[in-house]
């Protein structure tokens, strides 16, 4: 049974895998036309991820197996939270009730991995962007909980893939203003933990301001191949349930179901693109204002949904 | 004296070394601005010290020396003026490193740019040492605690930017305190600037800053021309002006979408970094070439602006001026753009005075001081430009300052390429007067920059003194940099945009 569901999954996986860079890629040509720019070519993404396999690594004398097992621990946290997040269909390859869980911890994973990874530098810069990026991640980890009781309590499941499958439907016509905070949540969620602005800056090229860009700042090479297809992976499947989530889509194969999924997941990129183009970065200060408001949003819709159950 | 004016070397007022830094003191309580403080070596092994200080209120500039002697019971030595007037501390570390003078009482006393006293003595803190040829490699000034720790950054950046060592100390994200480390880009220009030749040494004044080109070149000339007595055409002096304010409108545009990039607003970071290089086109338009070069030289301007060039440029002025107007409204009304400027690095004006910052930083924190306006000279005498003044201190001051420089420069060019006056642009100028001295101001978009210039008896260019608005200004950013998050830094770095070159010379 599972063997035949994995080789069912094949394709669907083969995809998965393959759109990360090109997601990247409408964000990034979302802003180019915001900025009156052509911006990159389409497959730009692919090409660096060729270029960075081909080359060497470098290592500082004062890394130990620490750095170099960071990327690949990281990549491979990501790689298994794939099999449990549905993105095209709305089933995952390896689902089982409570998955949410291990869920939680492959991305707890991986990120304790990039942050020990970045302090094995000794640098200052890597030290001050693995403070900031455990902070915000463990702000933002209860608003992500919070909107997943929301779900889990509407579906009566603790699978991801039925938390944010069909039986999410009927949820959104009787507690329509729950999900949407909910999906509100969702969205801080993904732009903190893609390290996208308002909360961070992708593009810039100032140490000092940066999160994420800081932490892997001596990788090189195949390793921060990983690191960067790890993180539009990243950003991939928090996409994923966040789509899920805001538009439910029907009980049963439906061949038109995983393209459509495409097209939301590119909607959601231009909206992300569209967000670093209309608004600036916060000070690095306020930031947990933001991820506190999203908590409060989730907090909220649990209520809400919770107080239906006892009425 | 004024800037254009020459005098005899012999005929400025002498102070005894030991009452220099009280008469200093007493002239500030007269509430002047200290413009200049240098040092220049006498034949006797001794060193001469000039210091000129601003009378902004009334456009002069006070000149007085003081005479050091070396003997050998008394060596080369005089009471800090620092120690009272921060504004004087880099001056001062200066002339200590130039030629081993002890400034007594200097708070902290360190190389400025690291290199080697002219007569090889030792400096105030030991002889330099070859083999350690690292600017900055001194003990800087530290925070110590369990919760502190300390980020050195540069001289090697992740932009393509100029050298300089940033030491902060940290308690978390905020910064207590900034120490900045210079010197990296030290070519010795001043010396360049002696050649026999005037037009190679000014190709040397306006190498001495790139982005301000102009404005050096314009300080030079001036300083030049009042050795020589040369009379410059109005005409040359319009077209001076012209290329000075085009020069600040690149800057300043350029530089407000560069505070866009740095707090991650796109659309303005790409339509003003756009707009930066129409104005560097247009004075590509006027010589040949887009930072100005070439265009200033003593005696005059070398291209001449036509009346069909002068309409050329009016027209694209003219289509320029709204465009940059209405992304710099969207800018400031962006209200997070305006969240990440206000209250970000502040410099109060007890600050600003105390330590004479200048240029828009200067007029930011509420200090009313413009060249241009305070000292006028060639076309700023019959074309009045508004000083922009604001008092917040902070980035959102800063940035303000410049967007409504940018609004008064069009106005002036407009104006004035509208109504040129007549004249030769460039006249052959006469030999220098011996044994004088002359300086000239400008108001380059970063401040004011300073030339000063001695001759010999034969006539001859002896000595220039170069002072760029940066050597002012780089202190005030460490202290706005006091209590502000660490990631703000380059926020900060940016509104003030001080030049690494100009500071090293």
């Amino acid at each position: 049974m599972t063997a035949v569901r994995a080789v069912l999954f094949v394709p669907e996986m083969l995809v998965v895998l393959a759109l990360p860079p090109l997601l990247m890629s409408v964000i990034a040509k979302t802003k180019a036309w915001f900025g009156g720019r052509v911006g990159p070519p389409w497959l730009q993404p692919y090409f660096d991820l060729h270029k960075l396999i081909q080359k060497n690594a470098v290592y500082s004398k004062t890394t130990t197996w620490i750095f170099r097992a960071g990327p690949i621990i990281s990549l491979a946290a990501l790689l298994t939270a794939a099999t449990l997040i549905p993105v095209l269909s709305n089933d995952s390859l390896l689902g089982f009730s409570g998955d949410i869980i291990l869920l939680a911890y492959l991305l707890a994973l991986g990120r304790m991995f990039t942050v020990l990874a970045a302090m094995d530098t000794g640098s200052s810069f890597e030290g001050m962007g693995a403070s900031r990026e455990v902070t915000f991640g463990a702000m933002s980890e209860p608003a992500l909980f919070l909107a997943f009781v929301v779900m889990a309590v509407a579906t009566k499941s603790l699978q991801l893939s039925e938390m944010i499958g069909p039986k999410l439907l009927p949820e959104w016509q009787i507690a329509g203003p729950a999900m949407i905070l909910v999906v509100g949540a969702l969205l801080v969620v993904l732009l903190t933990e893609a390290c996208r602005v308002p909360v961070d800056d992708p593009a810039t090229h100032l140490e000092l301001t940066m999160i994420h860009e800081v932490m892997v700042l001596d990788h090189s090479g195949p390793e921060f191949a990983f690191i960067t297809y790890g993180a539009a992976l990243k950003f991939t499947l928090l996409g994923s349930i966040l789509v899920h989530a805001a538009i439910p889509h029907p009980e049963g194969f439906n061949v038109l179901s995983p393209p459509l999924r495409v097209l939301e997941l590119g909607g959601l990129a231009v909206l992300v693109g569209a967000i670093e183009s209309a608004m600036a970065r916060f000070r690095l200060n306020r930031v947990p204002m933001l991820i506190a408001g999203a908590t409060v949003l989730s907090a909220i819709a649990v209520v809400l949904v919770l107080m239906r159950r006892t009425v | 004296m004024r800037q254009g004016e020459c005098v005899d070397i012999a005929a400025i007022p002498r102070v005894e070394s030991d009452d220099f830094s009280d008469h200093l003191q007493e002239a500030r309580g007269r509430g002047v601005r200290l413009a200049q403080l240098f040092g220049r070596r006498t034949p006797d092994g001794g060193v001469m010290l000039y210091a000129f200080v601003a009378n902004d209120n009334v456009g002069m500039v006070d000149v007085c020396c003081s005479q050091l002697v070396r003997s050998d019971s008394r060596p080369l030595q005089y009471p800090s003026i620092t120690a009272h007037w921060p504004a004087a501390q880099a001056f001062e570390r200066e002339i200590a490193e130039q030629y081993g003078v002890h400034p007594l009482g200097h708070p902290w006393l360190k190389p400025l740019r690291y290199h080697a006293t002219d007569d090889g003595s030792p400096a105030p803190w030991g002889p330099f040492d070859r083999k350690k040829p690292i600017p900055g490699d001194y003990p800087f000034y530290r925070v110590d605690g369990e919760e502190v720790h300390e980020v050195a950054v540069g001289p090697v950046h992740a932009g393509v930017i100029e050298p300089g060592h940033f030491r902060f100390q940290c308690h978390g994200e905020e910064v207590l305190h900034l120490e900045i480390a210079l010197g990296y880009q030290h070519r010795g220009a001043e010396p360049l600037l002696l050649h026999r030749n005037a037009t190679r040494s000014a190709i040397v004044a306006e190498t001495v800053a790139g982005d301000a080109s102009v404005g050096h070149a314009l300080a030079y000339c001036t300083a030049l021309e009042a050795l020589a007595g040369a009379k410059v055409s109005i005409r040359a002096h319009a077209i001076r002006g012209i290329a000075l304010e085009l020069e600040r409108l690149a800057n300043h545009v350029g530089d407000l979408g560069a505070l866009c990039n740095d707090v991650a607003f796109l659309p303005g970071a790409s339509f003003l970094g756009r707009l930066r290089g129409e104005f560097l086109n247009l004075t590509l338009e006027i010589c040949g070439n887009r930072f100005g070069r070439n265009l200033l030289r003593p005696g005059g301007v070398l291209f001449d602006i036509p009346a069909d060039l002068s309409d050329k440029l009016r027209k694209r002025l003219e289509g320029l001026q709204p465009e940059v107007l209405k992304v710099l409204d969207m800018m400031f009304e962006q209200s997070s753009v305006l969240a990440r400027f206000e209250g970000t690095g502040v410099l109060s004006q007890e600050q600003a005075e105390e330590i004479g910052l200048v240029g828009p930083a200067a007029r930011a924190s509420g200090c009313m001081r413009d060249v241009r306006h305070d000292h006028a000279y060639g076309v700023y005498q019959f074309s009045h430009i508004p000083v922009a003044i604001e008092t917040t201190g902070d980035v959102y001051a800063r940035a303000v300052v410049r967007w409504l420089e940018v609004q008064r420069s069009l106005e002036f060019l407009l104006e004035l390429l509208g109504n040129k006056p007549a004249g030769k642009t460039f006249e052959a100028m006469s030999p220098l007067r011996a044994n004088s001295m002359a300086f000239g101001l400008s108001e380059t978009w970063r401040g004011e920059a300073m030339h000063v210039a001695f001759t010999d008896d034969t006539g001859k260019l002896a000595f220039v003194k170069v002072k760029d608005p940066s050597i002012h200004n780089w202190l005030g950013l460490a202290l706005a940099l006091r209590g502000v998050q660490i990631s703000d830094f380059p926020l900060c770095n940016k509104s003030f945009n001080l030049s690494y070159a100009g500071h090293d010379l």
